[in-house]
């Protein structure tokens, strides 16, 4: 566990030493402060603007941050010749390697969100003085968002064990992208028959379903998200993240390195 | 320790993607149609239409199979509330204005009294002239424009008009004419159906469709000659203080010449001095000089409906 825990620890601190990731991070708080500007322009909805935008904005340069950052994981220890010496010099299993990776960009994502978030909450209270009780609906789509990342990195991660960094950032967004419209994929599995059927339905469940993890139209609407909702989304990632790190694992364990 | 390695990932692998599936099928009943909800909150359907960045098509197809299956579902539970139908509906189309299938089973949808649709004919006549303006060379929205104003409007004459229209584009039916003329005619619009179907009658080559203007026409002959009948018939029992028995008491009285003939060249007949066909079979549309007891028939039944 310590080594996994050493790997994570150095994933974080070698992804935060990345400049590339501080650019991201700026433009994105950047652009939360510009929904205040937008939300002028709009009549009566600064709120409503100031809440998609701003958490539209951390989930996807979250995602940017997570597949830039992920889909390196493996091949730049790979090209730096640090792997060989992590794998055979030190006592690392190629399991606790990925998990430990797995759990460094998780955790720098969570951190890169966390100040997303006191940027996004700090441009809420510039704009209403106040916070009012649905506001707390913004963490649950916050806490969303972060789950969308484990999803995002465990994909890029699993890529990143057999292919190259840029058909990894490939295969990641376009899951991320059909991912977004999986609820879309059952409704044509369930209109479809005969073999199509079948095909459908299996790929609809195989990707990874990011819609029922977007909120944000509903929290900014100050609907409320039902905690069995959050309960089985939190159930769902853990499952199939853990699934896609097993694959992963499993794609890295017969890798040949030499 | 390898292959232990490889065993625990491959039994984990597959049998966490199993374990999914349930779960996302709890996911899934959660949230409640909340994916097809979300119109509910979308500012504008053009709004959708900047944010797809210009993969419009892709977007409306994507709408259309939610149009389907929210459709599909409450059709199924006999729901007679279909609030999300009309922005699902303004949101493909706005998306691909070419989707014509979006605003054929669209308006249709909409149109159809609850809990077969919406129940709302006003918004289905507009999706259907939204339609037509961006698809004018699709005969079969006029169809449908047509068939609402009929069937759920209760309007033969803007039914007639669409009709109309519609046969004038290149490649209609040549029933759309024919509908056009019955709905005229049945909207009181005489003169608007003796010209069609004289029109129908000369223009066709299908031999029951110009045996049907025929038969068309001659019924608005004998409905003009039974109302000019009947006229002098009443003028009759006005001017002697009873109604004439046979033909033979109106040449008698001078009111009439001779015995009139109808279309067919059978003698009508007059009854208690009410004028009527001698067999109302040969004229299945006339609507004047029906026995008692026989109703009008005026529109034929539409084809494809």
């Amino acid at each position: 566990m310590s080594r996994i825990f050493a790997i994570a620890f150095n994933t974080f601190r070698e992804a935060v030493r990345d400049r590339v990731l501080y650019n991201l991070v700026v433009f994105a708080v950047l652009i939360i402060g510009s929904s205040l500007l937008f939300g002028q322009i709009s009549i009566g909805v600064e709120k409503l603007v100031l809440v998609n935008l701003g958490l539209t904005s951390i989930s996807l340069f979250g995602i940017v941050i997570a597949i830039f950052i992920g889909i390196q994981m493996v091949s730049k220890e790979i090209e730096r010749r640090t792997l060989y010496t992590v794998l055979a010099a030190r006592p690392v299993s190629r399991w606790e390697f990925i998990l430990g990776k797995e759990f460094g960009l998780i955790g720098t994502l969570a951190v890169n969100a966390f100040f997303m978030a006191v940027g996004f909450f700090a441009a809420l209270f510039y704009l209403s003085h106040k916070f009012v009780h649905e506001d707390a609906y913004l963490l649950v789509a916050l806490y969303f968002i972060l789950l969308q990342f484990v999803l995002i990195t465990s994909l890029a991660l699993f890529f990143s064990t057999f292919s190259s960094p840029l058909m990894s950032s490939i295969f990641t967004f376009a899951l991320f992208v059909i991912g977004t419209f999986a609820e879309d994929l059952r409704g044509f599995a369930a209109i479809a028959g005969g073999t199509a059927k079948v095909v459908i339905t299996t790929l609809a469940y195989l990707v990874p379903n990011f819609a029922a993890l977007n909120v944000i139209t509903q929290v900014a609407h100050g609907v409320a998200v039902p905690a069995r909702l959050v309960l089985l989304n939190s159930l769902y990632v853990l499952i199939y993240a853990g699934a896609i790190t097993s694959a992963a694992v499993l794609v890295f364990q017969r890798r040949n390195l030499k | 320790m390898n292959q232990r390695v490889v065993f625990i990932s491959t039994v984990l692998t597959i049998g966490l993607l199993l374990a999914s599936v349930p779960v996302l099928d709890q996911v899934d009943r959660a949230r409640e149609d909340q994916t097809l909800q979300d119109v509910l909150y979308v500012p504008s359907a053009g709004t959708v239409k900047h944010l797809s960045l210009g993969y419009n098509g892709l977007m409306a197809d994507i709408y259309w199979t939610r149009v389907v299956q929210y459709f599909g579902g409450k059709h199924h539970l006999k729901s007679r509330e279909y609030q999300l139908l009309a922005p699902l509906l303004d949101i493909t189309t706005t998306l691909d204005p070419h989707l014509v299938v979006a605003f054929q089973f669209g308006a249709i949808f909409l149109a159809q009294s609850p809990p077969e649709g919406a129940g709302d004919p006003q918004a289905a006549v507009r999706l259907a002239e939204r339609g037509i303006a961006n698809n004018p060379a699709e005969w079969r929205l006029y169809y449908d424009l047509g068939y609402i104003y009929w069937q759920e409007l209760h309007d033969p004459r803007a039914a007639s008009a669409a009709f109309l229209k519609g046969s004038q584009v290149p490649g209609a039916l040549p029933w759309m004419k024919v509908m056009a003329a019955a709905l005229a005619q049945s909207g009181g619009e005489e003169r608007t159906a003796r010209y069609l179907w004289t029109n129908i009658l000369h223009d066709t080559n299908d031999d029951l469709i110009r045996a049907n203007a025929g038969k068309r026409l001659r019924a608005l002959d004998s409905d003009d000659t039974v109302t000019v009948l009947q006229h002098y018939a009443d003028l009759y029992t006005e001017q002697l203080g009873h109604a004439p028995q046979s033909w033979a008491d109106m040449i008698a009285s001078g009111h009439m010449r001779g015995v009139p003939r109808d279309p067919m060249g059978n003698p009508y007949l007059l009854r208690n001095g009410h004028v009527e066909v001698q067999d109302p079979d040969n004229f299945p549309f006339i609507t004047q000089g029906l026995p008692p007891g026989r109703e009008a028939s005026v529109i034929p039944k539409m084809p494809g409906k």
